[in-house]
């Protein structure tokens, strides 16, 4: 019976059949728009491998590449800050924003805009700002649907894939228009009149960055709808946060990655925007903000960059496949794992990334089946990285109960273990029987001589089956004498 | 082929439990071939559901216990992709280079061939069908698929069946919901994965289902007879070519 939060809350998902359904048909039609962009193999293998190689040269190259990233940026005129922790860059973009509207008394404040950014909903950017009194505005569409519902994204791209129409439209009556009516093409309008009116207010935009290009300074910004265009012109101050595993070598390395992004996300093969920033409004310059500030988040990524398989996590181009191909996140839905970044890359960064507790129980939740590792655009194992976040899950038990002398210390703590002595014993007897075929043979023996006497329950399996019913006699019996 | 070829035969542990005429089959196929199959005694699961479950030290001590088991240097047929996967691709990973027995691992996984693989490959097989017309469905469990890269073999196997036609149900890439510890311990994602693989199944007119993995089948099988709208059970790919390419007699 589910047990921990995330069982929980993925039991009410699939208990919810509209919900299942609609989960179902948008990842469908995702999974064909995606087919229908890679459906040459040797031009995705081909791209793939370059996008792989590209990110991997970049982590390799990490250090160097944030520095002369910083330096470039600086040289542009935009001004670069370090954060280590989500606490230290929710206290840097609070400063950002009350220096730049403490230096214009003269205008009513108004709430900061907000393109789309995972990363400010990893440091919970929203709800610090709100407890600072400063309204931030979420512009995209789908963030913004999620906001009026004072809910999270349940999907990375598609941030309100779990609402359906008519919820939106109750949404929309409630906070805008005070009228309910349903037709998606007005209720766009709505909110586009609304969010247009903000975007002339504001002040400050915040928006993510989805490359940083070091040897130019230059910051690209991928989006449908435009907003992350407003969001990053029109205020007086634009504030990019960005994760630091953003940044690429050259401005030649991003055509693929970009192809490899849109085409995997969307299935477009270009999106409506790409917007690259490459510093403040200049002298004679129609538009633009007036100052620009990066900031490079950590939270963890330099620990998972230490670590020579997990630094493969960091290559994550965020376009979200993987998610629209796993067959737990398309049933269970992106709000039941509680975390950030919902799916299967969502797994193998909560460890590191959250302090949820029900981290250390994600990297179980998946059946391996693959399908994640498969299209993902830059080749990241996630397979491979689940069954290691499995063993130091279960190591990290037996270093603290077991006195292992044997097992190194982990350099990466996970938390919400709950790993018992009495798992451990099963696998250590497990291994006992495996490693001795006589006491093998005679086990499985005794499992088909008094099969009629197993259970006929067997706890939630037999939920969904009948019990396995174990042969009349084994293999090894029948071959003995051949 | 005048000569004797000799391979070893994995049966893997849920064969040996749950579907031994598998192995029989596999076997008696094999030697209308004039392949001889050895099914080593000591042999016992491959190590996987440790593996999987984050146990490496215990899934290497079973892996060990394997690596003795099939001394000569004789192909090693292993009737499921996924256990196939698990001493073909996983043991490098137990036995890391700075391992004592790395050298050994490596050579023993190079000796792995999944069953369908090893028929279409490396025997270029040629099956004769003698049935009667049915429909099938091909169920690949995922790592046969994704890992050990054999589904085209088992596809192609079967369109060498002239009396069969293959069917495909919906959302047939998608795993089925086994995942070993996975089915016990998120039983209830588990079991909405295998409900729906059942229901796309119940929607085909298929008279077969056919897998190279028992793992699989045991889940599907299970919610099969569970749900009740079909007499359909699974069964191992051996099992359907034996019975196919047997002569009839007059
Ligand atoms: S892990 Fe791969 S597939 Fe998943 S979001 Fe990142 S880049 Fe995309």
């Amino acid at each position: 019976m589910p047990s921990s939060p995330f069982e929980m809350k993925a039991s009410s998902v699939l208990q919810n059949e509209e919900l299942q359904h609609s989960y179902r048909n948008a990842m469908d039609y995702l999974i064909k728009r995606r087919q229908q962009q890679f459906n040459d193999p040797l031009e995705w293998q081909t791209l793939r491998q370059k996008g792989t190689s590209i990110k991997t040269a970049a982590l390799n190259d990490l250090p160097q590449l944030l520095l002369q990233l910083e330096a470039k940026l600086i040289n542009n005129g935009i001004q670069v800050h370090w954060a280590e922790t989500p606490d230290e860059a929710n206290i840097l973009i609070t400063r950002l924003i009350k220096e730049t509207t403490s230096s214009n008394p003269d205008l009513s404040p108004a709430p900061v805009v907000k393109g789309k950014t995972m990363v400010s909903e990893e440091i919970h950017l929203n709800q610090y700002l709100a407890q600072q009194g400063i309204p931030c505005l979420e512009t995209d569409m789908g963030e913004f649907i999620v906001q009026l519902a004072k809910e999270t994204p349940s999907h990375i791209i598609m941030p309100a894939i779990h609402k359906n129409k008519a919820e939106i439209a109750q949404l929309f009556k409630e906070h805008i228009s005070g009228i309910y009516q349903d037709d998606v093409d007005i209720l766009i309008q709505q909110a586009r009149q609304y969010l247009r009116q903000c975007f002339e207010n504001a002040t400050v935009g915040i928006s993510g960055v989805n490359f940083a290009v070091a040897e130019t300074g230059t910051l690209v910004l991928v989006e449908n709808e435009g907003n992350g265009r407003m969001s990053t012109t029109l205020p007086q101050t634009h504030i990019a946060l960005m994760g630091i595993e953003k940044v690429i070598a050259s401005l030649t390395d991003l055509p693929p990655l970009l192809s490899l992004l849109t085409r995997s996300a969307t299935g477009q093969s270009i999106t409506t925007y790409i917007n690259m920033i490459s510093g403040p409004r200049r002298k004679g310059e129609k538009d633009g903000p007036e100052k620009v500030h990066v900031i490079l988040l950590d939270n963890g990524r330099s620990k998972l960059w230490q670590d020579a398989s997990l630094r493969d996590t960091l290559r994550c181009i965020r376009c979200g496949a993987c998610m629209n191909h796993c067959p737990v996140y398309s049933r269970v839905g992106g709000h039941s794992y509680g975390t950030t970044y919902p799916g299967p890359i969502g797994k193998i960064l909560a460890p590191q990334l959250e302090t949820q507790d029900n981290a250390a129980d994600l990297p179980f939740a998946s059946s391996l089946c693959g399908a994640c590792g498969e299209v993902c655009p830059v080749n990241i194992p996630i397979p491979q990285l689940l069954l290691r976040w499995r063993q130091e899950a279960t190591q990290q038990y037996q270093t603290n109960h077991c006195n292992h002398t044997t097992i190194p210390q982990q350099p990466t703590p996970i938390t919400g273990l709950k790993y018992s002595r009495g798992q451990h014993l099963i696998w250590k007897t497990w291994s006992w029987i495996n490693c001795h075929p006589k006491l093998y043979y005679f086990m499985t023996y005794l499992v088909t001589k008094w099969r009629i006497l197993l259970p006929r329950q067997l706890g939630g399996w037999t939920l969904y089956r009948t019990p396995p019913r174990p042969a009349s006699s084994t293999l090894h019996q029948r071959l003995k004498n051949k | 082929m005048t000569t004797t070829e000799h391979v070893y035969l994995y049966g893997t542990c849920t064969i040996d439990l749950f579907f031994p005429e598998a192995g029989i089959d596999a076997i008696t196929l094999l030697e209308q071939y004039n392949i001889k199959a050895h099914f080593p005694p000591e042999q016992t699961c491959c190590g996987q559901p440790a593996y999987t479950s984050g146990y490496p030290q215990q899934a290497q001590q079973v892996a060990l216990t394997q690596i003795a088991a099939f001394p000569e240097n004789w192909p090693i047929v292993v009737l499921s992709g996924s256990c196939a996967g698990m001493m073909k691709h996983h043991y490098t990973h137990l036995f890391p280079d700075n391992h004592p027995q790395s050298i050994q691992a490596h050579r023993f996984s190079q000796r792995i061939v999944e069953f369908s693989e090893f028929l279409y490959h490396h025997l270029k097989i040629t099956l004769t069908d003698y049935g009667q017309p049915v429909h099938a469905a091909l169920h690949t469990a995922c790592s046969a698929r994704r890992e050990m890269d054999t589904l085209q073999c088992s596809q192609q196997l079967l369109s060498q069946l002239h009396n069969v036609s293959v069917v495909s149900p919906a959302h047939e890439e998608e795993c089925c919901g086994f995942g070993g510890t996975f089915s016990v311990k998120f039983t209830e994602i588990s079991g909405a994965m295998v409900n729906d693989k059942c229901k796309a199944l119940e929607a085909t007119n298929i008279q077969h289902l056919i897998s190279t993995d028992c793992a699989c089948l045991l889940n599907i099988n299970g919610c099969l007879a569970k749900r009740q709208k079909t007499p359909l059970q699974g069964e191992h790919l051996a099992s359907f070519l034996r019975q196919r390419c047997q002569p009839r007699k007059p």
